[in-house]
């Protein structure tokens, strides 16, 4: 089975992130970074599907050229070979670009399946796998919390808000990997070590032109102060009211 | 475990991670956001089922090295590769356990199989033999990585692949090195090093241990005191005074005659086995001998190779007291300001930065010599001699800025404290090493 994860490179959610001058885009100097959670996830189903089927993984990616100690981390946890389309311009390329590029990329490699993450954890738009699905005809689906495939189909769970879907889809198709699905597994020394040996290309992405950009970065206010709605069993149905009412969150 | 509030103070203040999400608009903001951190709680740890309360183990708060100097450029991408997994599985899976190992006096058995998983046993030695073959820094990073989370950890590594693998792969036979490192490297056997004895520790040539020939086999008769691992060790490389001079042999645990006795009531190092062992006419065939093992030198090869690794796992222990005490500054308010506020306090991280930086750049330079197969054994002694001096007064003045706080063991700061109480000692001590600094600058030998 031909399998690839798509994974993407993002600023690590434990590091303090800066505006840079200009407000569009991140100052990068002394950022760190790491594989979008979710796609962590993607690399080990990718991994699984393959020691179930047999086949190979490759990991693809479409980031700076700066990336490879993250994709190399990929092959590390069990990916065959990595393909970085490169693109410097990560934070204002937009959806549709990305998703054209990756889906010309999975077009090119005749992939069965694709596992991506259900949202990158930097941008936090959950659009590009099922973009990438519409513009390759496959099928796509999201969110998945378990799986099976049996030759040319799948079963997948959903959640949803409103409750667990299970459904039947065909092959090819692009699944967005949820909590859930599988506990990623750990590097271990000898799998870094055969990572470096393993397939790395870099080419340059196609990419469309943006039809949305990023034209403002602010860095979230300061906390407003906060407000004593009064003590004791008395303040109890003011903060239901001011709950339901303002915040709105019951 | 982790208590909503923590994760509400992680959320609020490490909320300018995504600029790109701006949820604190209002006081409800956070609410709304606080919704949300199922997302983010999972995503941050996302293997993480045990949370504590206390800094190192908050999945909201990770461990954050000190790297004043950028050093992190100097490391190849497969150097830090590496570096990052063992402190991502310290992390998950090892932090969650240490207070309750440390404060029952025990270690965590039911990781070895993970560590050996991980790769840590022998990891420089070759693939052949169950290694993983890295470089001498890859090794420093893994013990620095191992020490920042606690003592006992790196010194359960460093037994296994520095005191036994070590000697059986540079002094074995062939046949012992296909027998035993391919089981040591995978965790199946777990090994021990039996050099000092009870009245000899900076003196081992004065060591009683005998080793008789009695026709084909050996008869082994002493005792051995400090053994790391003695008490769950399948086999145990024993140094032993012989006719021609002291030799090292391969011991089997399970044989007629030999004991190993659990040392109880330490105050240091308390997540780590430390054990007697006793021979009582230990028979072993010629087979169990080291050939290439000859003279004191034997012992004393291993060893060079065990103080390497500490130079760097003192690093990491002095990094964990710094990182927990730069952040307990910060957070706790004192005459209504943060304790960071004060000169005395900046004066104490300010000093502390610079003696873990220089204390870097010793690991690293001295890795490098390794790797380029230039090091010296005086060049280990200054390295050990410095870092641990320099983890261990780093550990005092961090326990003191965390005041009452740095008494508990909820704070990592104590623990390191009292582990670096034996680190300081074992491996040689801090005199010894100062005595061979001395012999080698000046070419005066001062032991005696």
């Amino acid at each position: 089975m031909n399998i690839v994860a798509c994974v993407k490179r993002v600023p690590n959610t434990e590091a303090v992130v800066k505006v840079a001058d200009g407000g569009t885009s991140l100052d990068e100097s002394g950022l760190s970074y790491m594989i979008s959670f979710y796609d962590e996830l993607a690399i080990e189903e990718a991994v699984r599907t393959k020691e179930a089927h047999g086949g190979e993984v490759t990991v693809l990616t479409l980031g700076p050229s700066e990336g490879t100690k993250e994709i190399r981390e990929c092959l590390a946890k069990g990916g065959d070979r990595a393909e970085l389309l490169a693109d410097s311009n990560w934070l204002s390329r937009d959806c549709r670009a990305s998703a054209k590029a990756l889906a010309a990329k999975l077009s090119d490699l005749g992939a069965d399946v694709a596992f991506m993450g259900r949202v990158a954890t930097d941008r936090d738009n959950a659009a590009v796998g099922p973009m990438v699905a519409t513009y390759l005809g496959w099928a796509c689906v999201t969110d998945v919390v378990s799986l099976e495939i049996a030759e040319d189909k799948g079963t997948a769970r959903r959640e949803t808000e409103t409750g667990i879907e299970t459904i039947e889809f065909s092959l090819p198709a692009v699944i967005t990997c949820n909590k859930g699905l599988n506990e990623p597994r750990y590097s271990n020394l000898k799998g870094i070590m055969a990572a470096k040996k393993k397939p790395f290309e870099e080419s340059p992405a196609e990419l469309v032109d943006n039809q949305a950009s990023v034209i403002a970065l602010t860095p979230p206010s300061p906390r407003a102060e906060g407000r004593i709605l009064g003590t004791g069993p008395d303040a109890v149905p003011v903060l239901i009211d001011a709950l339901r009412n303002e915040a709105k969150v019951i | 475990m982790g208590s909503s509030i923590s994760w509400a103070r992680g959320l609020f203040w490490k909320g300018n991670r995504s600029p790109l999400s701006p949820f604190f608009g209002s006081p409800w903001g956070f609410l709304r956001v606080f919704w949300k951190s199922c997302h983010w709680a999972w995503a941050i740890q996302p293997r993480h089922h045990l949370l504590r309360l206390n800094p190192q183990s908050d999945p909201m708060d990770p461990y954050q090295q000190l790297d004043f100097l950028a050093l992190d450029d100097q490391f190849s991408e497969e150097e830090l590769m590496v570096r990052d997994a063992v402190r991502s599985w310290c992390s998950e899976r090892f932090m969650p356990l240490v207070m309750e190992h440390f404060e029952a006096g025990t270690f965590p058995m039911e990781l070895v199989g993970e560590l050996a998983e991980l790769g840590v046993f022998g990891p420089t030695v070759p693939e052949e033999y169950g290694g993983a073959g890295l470089n001498s820094v890859t090794y420093g990073l893994i013990c620095q990585e191992l020490e920042r989370a606690d003592s006992g950890l790196r010194s359960f590594v460093s037994v296994q692949g520095s005191l036994v693998m070590y000697p059986i792969l540079a002094y074995g036979s062939q046949e012992q090195k296909q027998e035993w490192l391919p089981r040591l490297a995978s965790g199946e056997a777990i090994g021990c090093f039996g050099l000092t004895e009870p009245d000899f520790g900076s003196n081992p040539g004065g060591m009683l241990t005998t080793a008789k020939r009695d026709g084909d086999d050996w008869i082994l008769n002493g005792r051995k005191m400090w053994i790391t691992n003695g008490t769950c060790s399948q086999v145990a490389i024993v140094w032993a005074r012989a006719e021609e001079g002291i030799r090292g042999f391969i011991v089997p645990t399970n044989l007629k005659g030999f004991s190993a006795p659990e040392q109880k009531h330490k105050w240091s190092l308390r997540a780590s086995i430390t054990s007697e062992l006793v021979l009582e006419d230990v028979r072993v065939p010629n087979g169990a001998l080291m050939p290439e093992a000859k003279g004191l030198k034997g012992p004393l090869g291993c060893l060079t190779q065990a103080r390497y690794g500490i130079a760097w796992g003192a690093v990491g222990a002095a990094e964990a007291c710094f990182d927990e005490a730069l952040r307990y500054s910060k957070q706790r308010i004192v005459f209504d300001k943060p304790l960071a506020a004060f000169q005395l306090a900046q004066k104490k991280l300010a000093d502390m930065a610079t003696d873990i930086s220089l204390a870097q750049l010793m690991a690293l330079r001295l890795g490098r010599l390794k790797d380029e197969g230039k090091f010296t054994p005086h060049q280990v002694s200054m390295a050990k001699r410095n870092n641990v001096s320099m983890a261990l007064k780093t550990s005092r003045t961090c326990r003191d800025m965390l005041g009452a706080n740095g008494i508990s063991l909820e704070y990592h700061t104590g623990r390191h404290m009292l582990n670096m109480e034996s680190v300081v000692t074992y491996e040689g001590t801090h005199d010894i090493h100062t005595l061979a600094l001395g012999h080698e600058l000046t070419g005066i030998p001062a032991y005696r």
